[in-house]
């Protein structure tokens, strides 16, 4: 992890309540998609913890979702530079991937499948997206996705947009041998009742540090208590107490 | 040249800068960042004579500059801090740490330190008897004289090391917490502990925190804090240790002439990592500032 400040490019909506910023610095210690930055935001107390979108070239991207002030006054920039703890987290093991991995959505939740759609795609895997959103206005990502080699399918709550109902919905007609999945826990609950395979889950929790200093985020686990910012935010589907 | 150090029970420290505990785990993390031996000392994660997983999640809610808390002495028990935690620190930490306890009862307590204590790299006990996230111990101690006096001879019978005990704010008299442990065999008083308080989120209207309440801390109880040490000060006549929203080598300074022999730095370790290697650094600038050759001399200095 270093301390490093990063200079905005650009941070503009891409969906509904949803931004995409782009940040410029030195990105070197990035080691797998699905690990997370850490934004101190002027006026806030605690940083931010925000999955990372895309990295690489120097430039880091992220996909928030204005959920509170903090996020709001995030979206409210458009120039100047951004103090980061980074990279934070474990990310996706993407060795795991097989010859068809599926990757699960959930929101902006999605946000950290593009770079994974990337990673497995690059190394000549088969990849089928699934993301799922509450309505046409919410969906981000799609041609992207597209672009970086992955089947997408995009489900919506309301049927605004492709197909109506969860993301487990089509899952269960597809053959593939590992799962990723990112998103509310509802939906990751949802997902493990209806996966066939191997997967691992990227979890989401309110942290003090993100570092791992303050045990704000721990989850219990087959394996002892673990830190969703150090130990995760990605655990194995085997040790995992729902 | 400046003199930063100062002297806990005999405990000479180079500088007063002390990680609180809990926010610096067992100093791994922060080892990584920058190397720990700049600090006084610090703090470790609070243990109890048991393994505790804590409070469920969310555990942490965000208040205007500062932060609320309710992670509920997650450890690893004593037997493994004393047989793991503890000689690793020793790798990457060479000089004497505090071992924060925490407990459910006297003799919980007393076990506890007593188990610490005998870890060659352990240099005083910091008792926590302040806690507000554990249910049926922790502040509990802490908000009764004659209940903290208890727990004070329990651990000070128990072991030789200096003890100091951890006080909770949580209470109306805090001059007559510190008269009545110092009275029981206290070797020296850090306080505060986080002040109990809690937000609510508006759209499920609940409480944020899985707990309801939490241990507030951050710049925002600094003046609490502050007040708090100065009350101790003319309370008791043994070593205080100051703590509560200290973010700079001025907040340092300020909390010493309070009456705080040493400072402990907490949830600023938490959004700024290298702070307590900062404040480190920017003392001898700052005591020059304000005309201090040997930071412990202004020990109290506040005082008439």
């Amino acid at each position: 992890m270093k301390q490093s400040r990063f200079d905005i490019v650009s941070n503009s909506p891409v969906a509904l309540n949803t931004f995409k910023m782009l940040l410029r610095g030195d990105c070197s210690g990035f080691t797998a998609p699905g690990q997370f930055i850490n934004i101190r935001i002027d006026g806030f107390f605690l940083r931010r913890p925000i999955s990372v979108y895309d990295f690489g070239d120097g430039c880091v991207s992220i996909v928030y979702r204005v959920a509170g002030r903090g996020t709001e006054a995030l979206s409210r920039l458009s120039h100047g530079s951004l103090d980061l703890l980074l990279p934070l987290g474990n990310g996706f093991d993407v060795s795991k991937a097989g010859k068809h991995s599926l990757l699960l959505g959930g929101g902006v939740g999605s946000a950290p499948l593009h770079a994974l759609a990337k990673a497995l795609a690059g190394a000549g895997k088969r990849v089928t997206a699934v993301m799922g959103f509450n309505s046409a206005a919410e969906v981000f990502g799609e041609e992207e996705l597209a672009r970086a080699g992955a089947e997408v399918i995009i489900c919506t709550l309301d049927g605004s947009r492709g197909e109506k109902g969860y993301v487990t919905g089509p899952m269960q007609g597809l053959d593939y041998d590992m799962f990723y999945a990112c998103g509310p826990e509802p939906m990751l609950r949802a997902v493990e009742k209806t996966a066939v395979s191997d997967g691992q889950f990227s979890f989401e929790e309110r942290m003090g540090c993100g570092f791992g200093a303050c045990m704000g985020c721990s989850c219990e686990t087959k394996y002892g208590a673990k830190r969703i910012c150090r130990d995760g935010p990605v655990l194995n589907r085997e040790e995992i107490i729902w | 040249m400046v003199n930063t150090s100062v002297a806990l029970s005999g405990l000479v420290l180079d500088n007063p800068v002390i990680a609180a505990s809990g926010v610096f785990g067992y100093g791994r993390e922060f080892a990584e960042l920058y190397d720990i031996n700049i600090l006084g000392s610090f703090s470790i994660k609070g243990t109890t004579l048991l393994p505790r997983f804590g409070n469920p999640t969310p555990r942490i809610a965000e208040t205007y500059a500062g932060m609320i808390n309710s992670v509920g002495l997650q450890n690893p028990g004593a037997d493994k801090v004393l047989e793991e935690e503890l000689p690793n620190i020793a790798k990457i930490f060479r000089k004497p740490v505090i071992a924060n306890v925490g407990g459910f009862s006297a003799e919980q307590y007393a076990l506890c330190a007593e188990k610490l204590a005998a870890a060659p790299n352990v240099g005083l006990i910091e008792l926590n008897i302040s806690c507000p996230n554990v249910h049926g111990g922790g502040m509990a101690f802490g908000t009764d004289p004659a209940a903290a006096a208890e727990v004070t001879r329990a651990v000070k019978a128990a072991v030789s090391k200096p003890v100091y005990v951890k006080l909770s704010p949580n209470v109306t008299d805090i001059a007559e917490m510190a008269a009545a442990v110092e009275e029981a065999g206290a070797d020296g008083i850090s306080l505060i502990n986080t002040l109990l308080g809690m937000r609510i989120d508006l759209r499920t209207r609940r409480p944020v925190l899985a707990a309801g309440m939490g241990g507030v801390s951050g710049p925002a109880v600094f003046p609490v804090a502050l007040r708090m040490v100065y009350q101790v000060y003319e309370a008791v006549s043994v070593p205080v240790i100051g703590m509560g929203g200290v973010s700079s080598a001025e907040d340092v300074i300020e909390m010493m002439l309070a009456g705080a022999t040493a400072v402990e730095i907490g949830a600023a370790n938490l959004t700024d990592p290298f702070c307590c290697r900062d404040i480190v650094n920017a003392l001898p600038a700052a005591m020059k500032k304000y005309g201090i050759e040997n930071l412990s001399d202004i020990i109290g200095g506040a005082h008439g």
